[in-house]
């Protein structure tokens, strides 16, 4: 089994302008993921969303600056962290994750051995 | 009596992808396995110098590289530790039955053109794995330097084992889409071949070859699947007029232009009987419908007395199962043979606004085409300039120079 980072990337507009009916469904989607998830084989380890860029802070050497490390218009929204044999049951298990407003990207975590 | 070099190097053509897909098993690594079936084959040479070739050459060079494996293993079992592994199923399923096992060389093939790889790698790795030919090899047939070539597969190679790639056969919920991938790659070698984009030479022809033996194995391993029987039936039937597309002076030419003596005959038959297999049962796609236009060109007795209005037809029905403004674009030509240039010439000025074929030389060349036709010289003589400024290859620049000289 490898773990997986899905990291869910939006255009945080989108949510900004959304109607709670909007948020609802969103809500409703993320939890209806989350029970789906063992059904492909994989486990769900975590998970988290954030808030907005704007409320992030990017230090680089000894520099402190208002803002997210880069600026994109899709943003890093939240993440999921699952357990998974393979990447055809991570990519499967990605594409259940909702993002209607962008996208998701998987990542392999990195084993040291 | 076979000379052993002959047999090593037939052996290495037709068992290559056999030999390290049974190895990959055990190795459970493709650096490994490539390693342990490059020195099986060196063993190969020597041993059957020595005593023979054996009866199942496939069998030896197996038996000898998952030895080496072993051994490998064996002497490094620490270093083995640290390397990650190719992802195999899981193995306490249930033992399949013996019929139901996919041959090793389907699982490595739907490794290879796993879509979490570029399509360029898809096709390098495929090059690599299943026809074994050498990183230098692949570089020379895309043009690229073999520094970069080796670097993209090496990038593809890790991001396999890194990522977790499974070195099996998608379910049945993936196989089409995946298929689908597996064809478009064998396809791409074959025009890679085919066309020949700047260069030309025996590395080419080379491509075509060993694309339609790719093609030859999927559909060996998948019989049902009708799209591999498509994409068998295209590249035969296409293959079948290769030697009739340039003049002795290598000079290209056109379908209507070739010498139809010349096209193999027994190809075509070949290739025809396919085309009824992929069009039975359903819905075809579209390898299938591109081999029904292919098979239509290659029995009718002329251009002239070509069946052009099926062939638009089948266009048509291509174009639903394949959005593409090449694939109207060729309806298009076929289109000035059914009905005439000019009603093909309204239907082209509609597609040029199409941003997806602004570097299109074949659009220019077929507005150039149909003007021509049309007895309309000087806006032709135009549009055979600008194809001319889009177009690379030294045998289709040679004939857009012609054109415009007779006009």
């Amino acid at each position: 089994m490898a773990q997986y980072l899905i990291l869910i990337y939006e255009n945080e507009e989108s949510y900004a302008n959304a109607t709670p009916e909007v948020f609802e469904r969103v809500m409703q989607a993320h939890s209806r993921f989350t029970e789906q998830v063992p059904e492909h084989g994989a486990k769900l380890l975590g998970g988290e969303a954030l808030q907005p860029t704007p409320t992030a802070t990017t230090i680089r050497g000894d520099v402190v600056t208002d803002g997210p490390f880069v600026e994109t218009k899709e943003a890093l929204g939240g993440y999921y962290v699952i357990e998974a044999p393979d990447l055809d049951t991570a990519i499967a298990v990605g594409k259940l994750c909702p993002a209607e407003f962008g996208g998701v990207e998987v990542r392999p975590v990195m084993v040291f051995e | 009596m076979i000379e052993p070099a002959d047999a090593v190097a037939d052996a290495h053509r037709r068992e290559w992808a056999f030999v390290l897909a049974a190895t990959v098993r055990v190795a459970g690594d493709l650096d490994l396995a490539e390693e342990c079936v490059q020195d099986a084959y060196v063993a190969a040479l020597e041993v059957w110098t020595r005593q023979g070739v054996p009866g199942n050459p496939a069998a030896w060079l197996t038996t000898v590289a998952r030895r080496r494996v072993m051994d490998a293993m064996r002497r490094s079992s620490t270093l083995r530790a640290k390397l990650p592994l190719l992802v195999e199923p899981p193995s306490d399923d249930p033992p399949p039955r013996p019929e139901a096992v996919p041959d090793d060389r389907l699982r490595m093939i739907f490794t290879c053109c796993h879509p979490a790889l570029a399509r360029e790698a898809q096709v390098a790795l495929t090059l690599r794995l299943l026809c074994g030919l050498t990183t230098g090899e692949i570089a020379d047939a895309f043009l690229v330097s073999e520094p970069t070539m080796a670097a993209r597969v090496t990038r593809a190679k890790k991001k396999i084992t890194g990522a977790g790639i499974p070195f099996r056969v998608p379910g049945p919920a993936e196989l089409p889409d995946r298929l689908d991938a597996v064809l478009t790659v064998v396809h791409l070698v074959y025009t890679t071949g085919h066309t020949a984009p700047r260069g030309e030479g025996l590395v080419r022809a080379d491509l075509t070859a060993l694309a339609i033996d790719l093609a030859r194995l999927v559909h060996a391993l998948m019989p049902d699947e009708r799209e591999a029987t498509g994409l068998l039936a295209l590249l035969v039937l296409l293959d079948a007029r290769r030697g009739s597309r340039t003049d002795a002076g290598g000079r290209m030419l056109l379908l209507s232009e070739q010498d139809r003596s010349s096209w193999d005959r027994v190809a075509i038959e070949e290739g025809r009987e396919l085309v009824f297999d992929a069009l039975r049962g359903g819905r075809p796609g579209r390898f299938a419908v591109q081999a029904a236009i292919a098979a239509l060109h290659a029995e009718a007795p002329s251009y002239e007395e070509t069946d052009w209005e099926q062939v638009v037809g089948l266009y048509d029905v291509l174009a639903t199962v394949w959005q593409s403004p090449v694939v109207a674009l060729n309806r298009i030509a076929a289109l000035s043979m059914a009905q005439g240039p000019e009603r093909a010439l309204a239907e082209l000025t509609e597609l040029a606004d199409d941003p997806r074929l602004a570097d299109y030389h074949y659009l220019p060349a077929t507005r150039a085409d149909l003007l021509r036709r049309l007895g309309r010289p000087e806006e032709a003589a135009a549009a055979y300039r600008e194809a001319l400024a889009l177009t690379t290859n030294p045998a289709e620049r040679d004939f857009l120079t012609r054109r415009l000289a007779t006009l």
